[in-house]
């Protein structure tokens, strides 16, 4: 069983179309085995529109709390907005409420109410996804706009896929991940066993490329690279592949610029489905085969011999 | 002061390309000055564009409790009270998990035993200075490994000492979730900026939501026209927000920001456009504020 994340730092590069196209090569590799697909950007779910996904189970994710005031035992002191150092207490005209946007539910306010009228609610911040794809069984979810806590709706989806994963004897969990460096991205990269990360040949692309290097250093974790619209800025690619060579990672392959990739989004598919001929389904099933023999040195056999 | 926020959902659908066209397309006709807030701080690109000469930095920190062993009598009030599992009682001994604190400061207020002190515990960093056109930058760093991102975007758009300008342009994060409302809580207006794909036009709907939720005014761009089939101008019809704006999808654009050039550099006739499309949010915001 291994766990494969797919991360970029910028967004945009191409993790979704990336996710998509692998998940369709596994299953044509490998028609007997099972693969656990995860959609990890939970702000921005798009992983569902490619793989034809049929929604089997919905459940809803209740986030974190925040504190509500009753004002019928609120004596108007103001010591939560005091305590508060999330701005998140106003008053107006001697009433005190709080801004549920503001709040980090962090409970101060509670502890310190002399008159006990503040309480933690919970909310519903979102709902998650157990759906069939011909590719092997998906988990993804809907936070809800304007909510908090994506990195632990991002964990609760991973957790539910590893508890599949175990009991279904899939051998794959295949994450497509969040961009940015912050809390989804390392709830995405928690248990991981190879991250690759997707980037291009643009200036913000490097500079986010080493950041999102910098991250996943503090797990331990193979990390590979690839460079999607690599003929885009020729000298930017060269700029990565220097960048990556100093760094001593392998680039596992580039992906040329082409319009069959916006072309198979546009008809809900995997790209190395749509057009397997083109430039960009056969770069990408180039990168496949070696991103395999890496995933599968990951196998829990290999495993017992490293911890020996 | 006029403050204009750019977001988009989806990543990579050119949020930087338009704040930073915005922000010359003023400077550089008649030496307005405007301020550029790059609230992208996990993967800020702001400044690859406009080349700054940093002229001021501070660290982002959060408090962290550190606990004087010699008060503590172990009686696990902070563990209790905190909502981040951030302190856990060992032994009858509080442990501190420094990356799970949020920083609230709730255990040491309520600590019975005064035992709590809090230290200052780096998250990120702040930079600010003038590139560009004499366009004035200010933009985060999250420290890679810390999950927390509010606190950076809150700390920047607190900066605010030393300087007053007419108008603020500020570039998001993407996504929908709480680091975008951090960005533009308050703002006057919103782009929202997309491109013509189905993952254009999901992402598109849940910044929209978010825009809606914080009242936000917001009108839409759509770039790389061209790109795809989905058809964002219905969406903006039947949900009656502006469609401000169509770039298309050109190969010179995409190589140009490739390399480091703004949008006015490769193609000088957007800085028309763009002041007539300040120009139309600046009435609109008028009309709402009148």
């Amino acid at each position: 069983m291994t766990q494969l994340v797919i991360l970029s730092g910028k967004g945009g590069t191409g993790k979704t179309n990336l996710s998509a196209a692998f998940s369709y090569l596994y299953k044509q590799d490998y028609p007997d085995r099972e693969a656990i697909l995860v959609d990890a950007d939970v702000d921005a779910a798009n992983l569902a529109l490619l793989l034809e996904a049929e929604e089997q189970t919905k459940e809803l994710f209740i986030g974190g709390a925040i504190a509500r005031i009753d004002q019928t035992f609120c004596a108007s002191c103001g010591r939560c907005q005091e305590v508060c150092r999330y701005d998140a207490v106003f008053e107006n005209d001697h009433e005190y409420t709080i801004d549920p946007i503001g709040c980090e539910g962090c409970a101060a306010c509670l502890y310190q109410c002399p008159e006990n009228a503040i309480a933690l609610e919970t909310q519903q911040a979102g709902e998650w996804y157990i759906s069939e794809t011909p590719y092997g069984k998906f988990f993804h979810a809907h936070l809800y706009p304007a909510q908090e806590n994506s990195g632990k709706l991002v964990a609760l989806i991973k957790s539910r896929a590893q508890e599949e994963l175990e009991s279904s004897g899939a051998d794959l969990m295949l994450v497509d991940g969040p961009p940015g460096i912050g809390c989804p991205v390392i709830s995405a990269v928690s248990g991981a066993d190879v991250v690759l990360i997707v980037t291009e040949p643009t200036v913000a692309g490097l500079h986010d490329l080493g950041r999102v290097l910098e991250t996943t250093t503090h797990f331990e974790v193979q990390v590979e690279v690839c460079i999607n619209k690599a003929d885009l800025y020729p000298e930017g690619a060269q700029q990565i592949r220097n960048y990556c060579e100093e760094k001593g990672i392998d680039i596992l392959g580039e992906i040329p610029y082409d319009m069959a990739v916006p072309q198979a989004m546009n008809q809900g598919q995997p790209v190395t489905k749509f057009d397997p001929e083109s430039q960009s389904a056969q770069a990408i099933s180039s990168i496949w085969g070696r991103l395999v023999t890496i995933v599968e040195q990951h196998s829990p056999n290999d495993e017992l011999i490293q911890i020996n | 002061m006029k403050r204009i926020a750019v977001a988009s959902g989806k990543g990579g659908t050119g949020k930087t390309t338009v704040a930073v066209a915005l922000a010359e397309s003023l400077s550089s006709n008649n030496g307005q000055p405007v301020l550029i807030s790059d609230c992208d701080v996990e993967a800020p690109n702001v400044h690859l564009y406009l080349d700054p000469e940093i002229q001021q930095s501070k660290g982002v920190h959060i408090l962290i409790p550190q606990i004087d062993e010699n008060k503590c009598t172990g009686c696990g009030v902070c563990s209790e009270v905190c909502q981040y599992n951030a302190i856990i009682i060992l032994k009858d001994r509080p442990m501190v998990f420094p990356s799970l604190c949020h920083g609230c400061g709730s255990c040491a207020l309520n600590c019975p035993d005064n035992a709590i002190r809090e230290i200052p515990n780096q998250i990120g960093t702040l930079e600010r200075g003038t590139g560009k056109e004499e366009i004035f930058l200010r933009y985060g760093l999250l420290d890679p490994g810390e999950p927390l991102t509010v606190p950076v975007i809150s700390d920047l758009r607190k900066w605010n000492d030393g300087f007053s300008l007419d108008i603020e342009i500020i570039d998001s994060p993407p996504g929908a979730s709480c680091p975008v409302v951090e960005a533009i809580r308050g703002v006057d207006f919103l782009i929202l900026v997309t491109e013509p794909t189905p993952f254009g036009l999901h992402d598109l709907k849940q910044a929209h939501q978010v825009a809606n939720e914080l009242g936000i005014q917001a009108g839409v761009i759509i770039n790389r026209d061209g790109m795809g089939e989905t058809d964002i101008g219905e969406y903006c019809n039947q949900n009656n927000i502006a469609l401000l704006m169509k770039i298309p999808l050109d190969k010179e654009i995409g190589a140009g920001l490739a390399r480091g050039d703004t949008l006015l550099e490769i193609y000088p006739e957007y800085g028309d456009k763009f002041r007539a499309l300040f120009g139309e949010i600046s009435k609109s915001i008028e009309e709402v504020v009148g």
